[in-house]
């Protein structure tokens, strides 16, 4: 005795929306516990916060919508959108920048346009991108890597400074804050140093930024990781990389006083999150196997050109967004031969 | 903040180009309108548009005069086709012309049929076949379930039968539509 | 043993199950007390009956015969009376009726006098031909086409490939195995047939690698006929759907079915096993098809087998005689688990396209609302035709029946691979049935709104000259009358001048 569905197949596989989601999850904990070690117990704060902003605004937004909302809420969409966020604000962010950014991602980026699967837009990105554009200079003052600070932050003055923007010791946030790797890059290069010099500064350590280097390395394991579990392809991630790589090689051969070295790319900002966590987000990216070199190649390509030409010291979040415009296009032209086509 | 917003717009000058080049380049050369509009009329050719036929409603159609929910045969999606078609909202059938109904096929009573011709002067597509005095019958591929061989009739021996389905014309339900009540028990 | 040339993309592992009903030797399903005959259980027109109710009819005697090219004649399965002959529920999704005979049997099972033909050699193709379509043989792996159609090359190809098709790729089918493990030899025997018949230069035969017994004894039939040449076994990875035919081909040849053309274009003619089996038998023992093999098997069915049963047995009293646990009435599958479909009702004939019988399925998909498509993209990698689910999904949701054409929705050969790996549990292959099924509907209803607009135009340029010519024919007539007019006043008028003249001269 058994149920069945109308038509076949009646059987079915054990691939299900919210185990890929909750292995994408427990692919980024390794590289969250690199955060934790280097920025302070701040970083879970923030994740626990943006959590549950998402999963109330989420399940409050299928009632409106009249939606079922067990299997929504259940699929981790929402979580996985918080988490990037989350990560990806610097993690001494008053508490009212990720409520905002998470609101927006949720609400407006995801459930305006119709909810899970019809975003046309990366929605954590969609969130990154107001509050980088809203709030320029709380979305850039990065905390130090603990080993520069003074003295490391605690859990509890982690929490007075998300919330109430200063500790009992007095400290508020500005005096522990400082320019992430990528953006002391981006300003001093624009100051006439050289790139060699500039990373012998101890923000850098030897690969990327200090730090930064161990949180890419956790990142690009747990995409190994989702590789190997079948959650995403590798053509996302492998194009962008190896795009990035072969543009930063090629300016670093030529032109080496505007640019990093391709291994500082590759190690520094949000390189791996974005290269197998972000740009692989599958409902805003291409969906043909060629389509989706295209669209790694493409965010590869323009986050590099934003990172060493444009405005902001990562590209990360509009090189996504740029390319989540095209893949409509992408896919049309990228249609795989059919069996027997005879073209 | 400023080269995102020239590399924006820039993006979408070039997505714009692209698409209008496309729109010219694969452009489908299409057949005069009136025709257009006739091929997606049923052609049951019941008049109940009130012209004398699809074509003259197409016609009329094509030249403005007229609204495009008045096909009861066509229905819906027919309505639809022409919205589509012409770039218009649809609207919903205009009552007056009749309402939508399922696929009908006309069957003459061979028993009581008198032989005396009026079925076949009405019918709009020749379906009807028979001599003067002698039993009629129907071509039933041929009948467009346009009822107009009922009202002529002296002795009413014309009944319209709904099509009944058989399985080579079967087709599957929309799953979108049974989705609540899939899961039959096994 | 040959290496396999070719690859197809996408296709799926699935757990075969297939030990369950390959445990004991094939059996006889016990003769029914009526056999009910669908005149349609093949692709094409149905047969036309040429017997009326209260004839009695033997064994294996020809009750309807063929209706034009794309048809085959049905016969009698056991001796009996014809009871009647009117509309009965088939063995179809839709769960319809259809024109069928029913025989009420008589126990004897009196064969009808057959022809067995001693030495095939002797008979032309066309004889061979003749022979199998009044013998009623159709393809016996699922789809029923009209099988002497695929033995005429036709006068323009030459035949390279026979392929004799033992994938067998569905899980819990195990007919065409058993059928290889036990009748080899009757196999090889319409093998030969249709080579010869065919004139194919060599004939491969293709068995998936999880059937090590039908294969050692295809090996032992084949070794024991030296004579046979250009004759090889292909043993092919097991993966689903290789028994698909173009997937097939493909695998053994390396060679892609054109999207509008058939094996034949390549070549190629592709037959099942139980196909042969059935030819065998109808050449050398005059046997028409009456019988086949099916699977009954399933969670529910704890005596599963390959049963031999007589077209027509009511699909209830098969699973009976399998001992299966269920209710009266409640549905099964018929077909496999993957491309199989739904059924209930007990009163449901076993057909020629019957293969399996299903009664309860070990991973069954659960009936649940499916998430949105994600766009993952995994379907895609799924799809042994390389098309893209996801989009024809789309479209088809939205009714959007030109662009399903574009992405190709009629190459689709409704596998389900992409359905079984979608993670939002979409019921894909639905919505593409239902594309598929509306498509054709919109295709026959321009057809017939076309016959119509003709006719109508037809009749209103009929109407119109008829109208022109009664006009023409007025006019005449008026002209006719206003010249005799004419005529008559101008006699008057000569008459009374002549009278004048007259009068003058007087
Ligand atoms: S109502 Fe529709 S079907 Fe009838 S004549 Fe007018 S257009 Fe044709
Ligand atoms: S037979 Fe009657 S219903 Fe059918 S097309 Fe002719 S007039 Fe219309
Ligand atoms: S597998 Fe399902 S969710 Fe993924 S792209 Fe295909 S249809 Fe969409
Ligand atoms: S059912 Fe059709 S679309 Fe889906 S995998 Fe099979 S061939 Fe491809």
């Amino acid at each position: 005795m058994a149920i069945f569905r109308m038509s076949p197949p009646f059987l079915a596989g054990t691939n299900r929306v919210t185990i890929q989601m909750l292995q994408v999850i427990f692919a980024m904990i390794p590289a969250i516990a690199a955060m934790v070690y280097f920025f302070g117990p701040a970083v879970l704060i923030n994740i626990s916060l943006a959590l549950t902003v998402a999963l109330l605004a989420e399940a409050i937004l299928l009632k409106l919508r009249k939606r079922p909302v067990k299997p929504f809420i259940t699929d981790g969409s929402a979580a996985v959108t918080a988490i990037l966020l989350a990560v990806a604000i610097p993690p001494l962010s008053p508490w009212w920048l990720t409520v905002t950014g998470v609101l927006f991602a949720i609400v407006f980026a995801k459930h305006l346009y119709g909810g899970l699967g019809y975003n046309p837009f990366n929605p954590a990105m969609v969130g990154y991108v107001l509050l980088l554009v809203s709030f320029p200079l709380e979305m850039t003052t990065w905390l130090p890597v603990e080993s520069l600070a003074d003295k490391p932050l605690d859990l509890h003055s982690a929490f007075q400074l998300i919330f109430y923007g200063q500790t009992n010791a007095g400290w508020v946030a500005d005096t522990v804050s400082g320019a992430t790797p990528l953006d002391t890059m981006k300003t001093q290069i624009g100051q006439s140093i050289a790139p060699a010099y500039i990373v012998n500064q101890n923000l850098f350590g030897s690969l990327g930024g200090l730090g930064w280097e161990w949180i890419n390395i956790w990142f690009a394991a747990g995409g190994i990781y989702l590789l190997y579990r079948r959650v995403i392809s590798w053509h996302v991630p492998i194009a962008m990389i190896a795009t990035m790589f072969v543009l930063s090689g090629v300016t670093y051969l030529f032109a080496p006083e505007i640019t990093g070295s391709p291994l500082f790319h590759l190690m520094s900002g949000g390189t791996m999150i974005g290269a197998f966590f972000i740009a692989t987000d599958p409902v805003s990216g291409s969906t043909t196997v060629k389509g989706r070199l295209v669209f790694g190649a493409g965010v590869g390509a323009l986050t590099y050109i934003i990172r060493v030409w444009g405005g902001y010291p990562d590209g990360i979040a509009f090189a996504v967004l740029l390319m989540n415009m095209l893949a409509p296009l992408i896919d049309y032209y990228t249609q795989p031969k059919v069996y027997g086509a005879t073209k | 903040m400023l080269t995102a917003v020239i590399a924006l717009t820039l993006l979408a000058l070039i997505l714009g180009l692209l698409l209008g080049f496309a729109s010219i380049k694969f452009k489908v050369e299409g057949d005069p309108i009136v025709d257009q509009i006739d091929k997606i009329l049923p052609q049951t050719q019941c008049g109940q548009c009130s012209f004398a036929g699809c074509r003259p409603y197409a016609e009329a159609i094509a030249a403005g005069e007229v609204d495009i929910n008045r096909c009861p045969p066509g229905g819906e999606s027919t309505i639809q086709a022409l919205a589509d078609l012409l770039d218009v909202e649809p609207k919903p059938l205009d009552e007056e012309c009749g309402v939508e109904k399922p696929k009908m096929l006309a069957v003459i009573d061979e028993q009581r049929c008198i032989g005396c011709t009026l079925c076949i002067q009405a019918c709009p597509v020749d379906a009807i076949l028979g001599a003067a005095k002698h039993m009629h019958t129907v071509i039933a591929d041929e009948c467009t379930g346009c009822e107009l061989c009922l009202e002529p009739c002296p002795v009413d021996c014309i009944d319209m039968v709904e099509m009944t389905p058989n399985p080579n014309t079967w087709r599957w339900p929309d799953p979108s539509h049974v989705q609540l009540e899939r899961g039959e028990r096994v | 043993m040959t290496k396999t040339l070719g690859f197809f993309p996408g296709g799926l592992k699935l757990p075969g199950h297939k030990k369950r009903s390959t445990q004991t030797p094939i059996r006889k399903t016990p003769l029914a007390k009526r056999l009910t005959l669908p005149l349609q259980q093949h692709i094409g027109s149905a047969a036309i009956p040429i017997v009326e109710v209260g004839d009695k009819v033997l064994k294996g005697q020809q009750i309807a015969r063929a209706d034009g090219h794309v048809s085959v004649c049905l016969h009698a399965p056991s001796s009996g009376t014809i009871i009647a002959i009117e509309d009965h529920p088939i063995p179809h999704p839709s769960g319809l009726t259809a024109p069928c005979i029913t025989i009420e049997t008589d126990g004897e099972d009196n064969w009808v006098e057959r022809h067995p033909v001693k030495d095939y050699r002797s008979l032309s193709t066309h004889e061979i031909r003749q022979i199998v379509r009044d013998a009623g043989i159709v393809g016996l792996g699922g789809a029923g086409f009209p099988s002497f159609i695929k033995l005429n090359p036709g006068v323009h190809h030459t035949v390279e490939t026979l392929l004799l098709n033992g994938a067998e790729c569905e899980p819990y089918i195990s007919c065409d195995d058993m059928l290889m493990r036990e009748r080899a030899d009757g196999i090889i025997d319409g093998i030969e047939i249709m080579q010869y018949a065919l004139r194919a230069r060599e004939v491969i035969l293709a068995i998936e690698d999880n059937k090590p017994q039908a294969i050692s004894a295809m090996e032992l039939a084949l070794a024991s006929r030296p004579h046979l040449q250009n004759t090889r076994l292909v043993v092919v990875p097991t993966r689903y759907p290789t028994g698909g035919e173009k997937q097939l081909i493909q695998v053994v040849t390396g060679k892609e079915v054109p999207s509008d053309g058939l094996p034949i274009d390549l070549g190629i003619v592709s037959h099942n096993m139980g196909t042969a089996y059935a030819v065998g038998r109808a050449i050398h023992h005059g046997e028409p098809l009456i019988s086949r093999i099916v699977t009954v098997t399933g969670k529910d069915v704890p005596h599963a087998g390959n049963f031999e049963t007589l077209f027509g047995t009511p699909i209830s009293e098969l699973l009976t005689y399998a001992e299966t646990k269920r209710e009266p009435d409640e549905a099964f599958i018929l077909g496999g688990p993957m491309m199989g479909f739904s059924l209930s009702g007990d009163n449901l004939p076993v057909t020629k396209t019957a293969n399996c019988i299903l009664a309860g399925v070990d991973d069954v998909a659960p009936a649940q609302e499916p998430l949105p498509c994600i766009r993952c993209g995994d379907c895609a990698s799924a799809c042994p035709a390389s098309l893209l689910p996801q989009q024809l999904y789309w479209h088809s949701r939205a009714k959007d029946f030109d662009q399903t054409r574009d992405y190709n929705l009629f190459d689709c050969i409704e596998c389900g691979c992409c359905d079984y790996v979608c993670p939002s549990k979409i019921p894909l292959v639905s919505y593409f049935r239902f594309a598929k099924t509306e498509i054709m509907n919109q295709e026959r209803e321009r057809k017939k709104s076309d016959l119509a607009r003709d006719r109508f135009e037809t009749r209103q340029a009929r109407l119109e000259r008829e109208q022109r010519e009664k006009e023409e024919r007025q006019r005449q007539r008026k002209a006719a009358l206003a010249a005799s007019k004419a005529k008559k006043e101008q006699q008057e008028k000569a008459a009374e001048t002549a009278d004048a003249d007259n009068k003058e001269t007087e």
